[in-house]
């Protein structure tokens, strides 16, 4: 099926399967490498705090992403670069932005965990975002604008009761919204054994939200799969649930992984990247991996040219007025 | 014509729910015929029924839901049935919604309003009569407005609504809401006072005596203190011959030290009165700021009237001694005036 004229910011209009196969596979490949050097520069001392990898997860974002549409709205969590890079493509930005620079996307105030462009959200604490995601596509619904809005989570998030309450007033109130719920199985350094009771497809269902469970790291599955879903919520604007089955290859931030080796390595075997990459032309695979590379490269080398946000821009815009009083109560004339 | 401060409110709600489609009312129990635990949205829901949307006992919630829909370009008024339960919503007020605008850079305005009804003296015990105010004030990205019977409590909401493009957390003290409104004008008479109100969109008042000219002591309060300082104020004046200047902001956080300051200037001394518990809270704040702006114009040490650091009973008796009362304003006042280093030339 094509992926629609609008639906990425960057996309070439694709029109066959062979396009949407290498469009799906370029953004994959592209998240795995930039995140592989964000690693890179964090252990080179070049980063600050922290950063969440989407590493062994991709084809979640890039099987649901392209279906949305300029005007849909994405929350995204603390791990949202596979996300962002599937929505925008913006590797340079992103970049900036975990390098604390000013022309990053939103000039270093955020972070790895916590970023805004265009209709795409992200937020670090974990389930506030799900109601939050839900009052925007409620907003769009008001408004008449045709937006619907997705809500990325994972297996962890589930501990929130926030989720539950976001849930029950979603299909109250018929809220256009896509909740994805993205089990890796390790909630940090917890597995889900320990950390969720009962199903995950069930705590849709118990609320009226018609719920669907997807086990596959296959993009192009993915991608058929939520092509129909997608479609649904925006024509019976009604919340949506589904649960994909996954598994993070990477820690959960950095250098902080105590996981089995060999439960790691039986993932490694079906693991996104190397799946799609298989289906394509050596000289294609070679083209786009090398493409991902440069891209990467680019987006480090303007972004180590990037300034760092001064001080004095702290009042920008109109809470100017208000840092200017709260500096002239520190300091006594 | 006269009005309280419960028809104030309820009247701006129909005014800016008619005037502009962008606004929404969200809470518990907001329906029709009920129309709100205390009653500040009836009405509401028969005129707007697409708008005024009653919640599950969900605070975080609807709260966090309302700062979607106010990123997304509604105008949202969520109400929070008791001040109490504000607690609910803490992680949204603190790490969700006064944060986007800034973390993302500008980018994005959180135009929301919580108003939540706060405050003792009904007997409704430990869970149903705090002032908790206090831990929301400094929070980043929130402007806390507490209208008295001084202000106009409708034309504050009505402007924390629609004129503020960011957060706004409206506390309504509930012995307030059956008070008549007696709105200070910008300069003139109030009763037996001459009153000022400074410029801008959410003023503080000062009441005085004696024209500006001279007085002894500057009693800061706001919302259901105000009127408490008020009395104490007259009680004062006739019982001591003390001149008492009342402020009254209601701009809680930031706060204006300004009108404060000038004040000061005439009195000296300085008595600041809040319902919340004393640790920690406003008064703190705002005479930490005071000494560090304006220090010498303090003839005494600054004190503060505010409720016991307890829980708030359910029985009279013990509500009485927990929460701050007339007494406790006039004793302080006097202290204040036995402190001072300078023998007041009254």
């Amino acid at each position: 099926m094509p992926i629609p004229q609008e639906a990425h910011l960057n996309s070439p209009h694709l029109n066959n399967q062979d396009s949407i196969r290498e469009h799906l596979y370029a953004q994959m490949v592209l998240i795995r490498r930039f995140e592989e050097r964000v690693l890179d520069l964090f252990a080179a001392g070049e980063l600050f705090g922290t950063t969440h990898c989407y590493i062994g997860q991709e084809a979640n974002a890039v099987g649901i992403i392209n279906h949305l549409e300029k005007r849909d709205i994405i929350f995204s969590s603390h791990r949202c670069h596979g996300h962002f890079l599937a929505r925008t493509g913006k590797a340079d930005l992103l970049m900036a932005e975990l390098m604390g620079r000013a022309t990053g996307l939103v000039g270093g105030r955020g972070g790895s965990q916590h970023i805004c462009y265009e209709n795409f959200y992200s937020n670090g604490v974990q389930g506030g975002i799900v109601p939050t995601a839900t009052g925007m596509a409620l907003a769009e619904k008001m408004l008449r604008t045709g937006a619907i809005a997705t809500v990325f989570m994972g297996d962890g998030t589930l501990g929130e009761g926030l989720v539950y309450e976001a849930f029950n007033l979603a299909s109250l109130w018929s809220a256009p919204i896509l909740f994805v719920i993205e089990n890796n199985r390790w909630s940090q350094s917890t597995p889900v054994e320990k950390q969720l009771a009962g199903s995950m497809l069930a705590r849709g269902q118990a609320f009226g939200i018609e719920s669907g469970e997807i086990d596959s790291t296959d993009a192009e599955e993915l991608y058929d799969y939520f092509d129909p879903i997608i479609k649904k919520v925006r024509r019976e604007q009604r919340p949506h649930l589904e649960v994909i089955q996954t598994y993070r290859l990477c820690h959960h931030s950095k250098s902080d992984d105590m996981r089995p080796e060999e439960e790691i390595e039986h993932y490694r075997q079906n693991e996104p990247l190397p799946k799609l990459r298989s289906r394509l032309s050596p000289e294609v695979a070679e083209r786009l991996d090398q493409e991902a590379h440069t891209k990467v490269e680019q987006a480090v080398t303007w972004a180590r040219q990037q300034p760092f946000p001064s001080p004095s821009t702290f009042g920008a815009g109109a809470t100017a007025a208000e840092f200017r009083q709260a500096e002239s109560h520190r300091t006594a004339p | 014509m006269a009005t309280n401060v419960l028809n104030s409110l309820n009247a701006a709600l129909h005014k800016m729910l008619s005037e502009d489609p962008r606004v929404v009312v969200v809470g518990e129990d907001l329906l029709d015929p009920y129309g709100g635990a205390f009653k500040v949205t009836k009405g509401l829901s028969t005129q707007f029924p697409d708008r005024v949307l009653t919640t599950p006992l969900s605070e975080a919630g609807f709260t966090a839901l309302a700062a979607g829909m106010a990123i997304r370009g509604l105008r949202p008024v969520v109400e929070i049935m008791f001040g109490d339960f504000l607690m609910l919503a803490a992680d949204q007020i603190v790490n969700h919604i006064g944060k986007y605008r800034w973390m993302y850079n500008d980018k994005v305005r959180v135009p929301l309003v919580i108003r939540t009804p706060m405050g003792g003296r009904r007997g409704y015990g430990p869970t149903h009569s705090q002032s908790l105010e206090k831990h929301f004030i400094g929070a980043p990205g929130w402007h806390v407005v507490a209208p008295s019977p001084f202000h106009d409590p409708g034309a504050l909401l009505y402007r924390a609504v629609i004129e503020d493009d960011d957060p706004v957390l409206f506390i309504e003290n509930k012995t307030m809401y059956a008070r008549p409104v007696r709105e200070a004008p910008s300069e003139g008479r109030l009763g037996d006072f001459h009153a000022r109100t400074s410029s801008g969109r959410y003023p503080t008042v000062t009441l005085s005596f004696d024209s500006f000219s001279s007085a002894d002591v500057t009693l800061v309060a706001y919302g259901g203190m105000a009127e408490l300082a008020e009395a104490a104020a007259e009680q004062l004046l006739m019982r001591e011959e003390i001149f008492c200047e009342v402020v009254v902001p209601s701009s809680l956080s930031p706060i204006d030290l300004e009108p404060i300051l000038e004040s000061l200037k005439r009195t000296g001394k300085l008595v600041v009165c809040e319902e919340g518990t004393q640790t920690a809270g406003w008064g703190a704040e705002l005479i930490a700021a005071v000494s560090a702006q304006a220090f010498e114009l303090l003839q005494a040490p600054p004190l503060r009237v505010a409720a016991k650091d307890l829980p708030i009973a359910n029985t009279s008796t013990l509500e009485t001694a927990i929460l701050p009362q007339l007494e406790d304003i006039d004793q302080a006042v006097l202290r204040a005036c036995a402190n001072s280093r300078r023998v007041t030339t009254r």
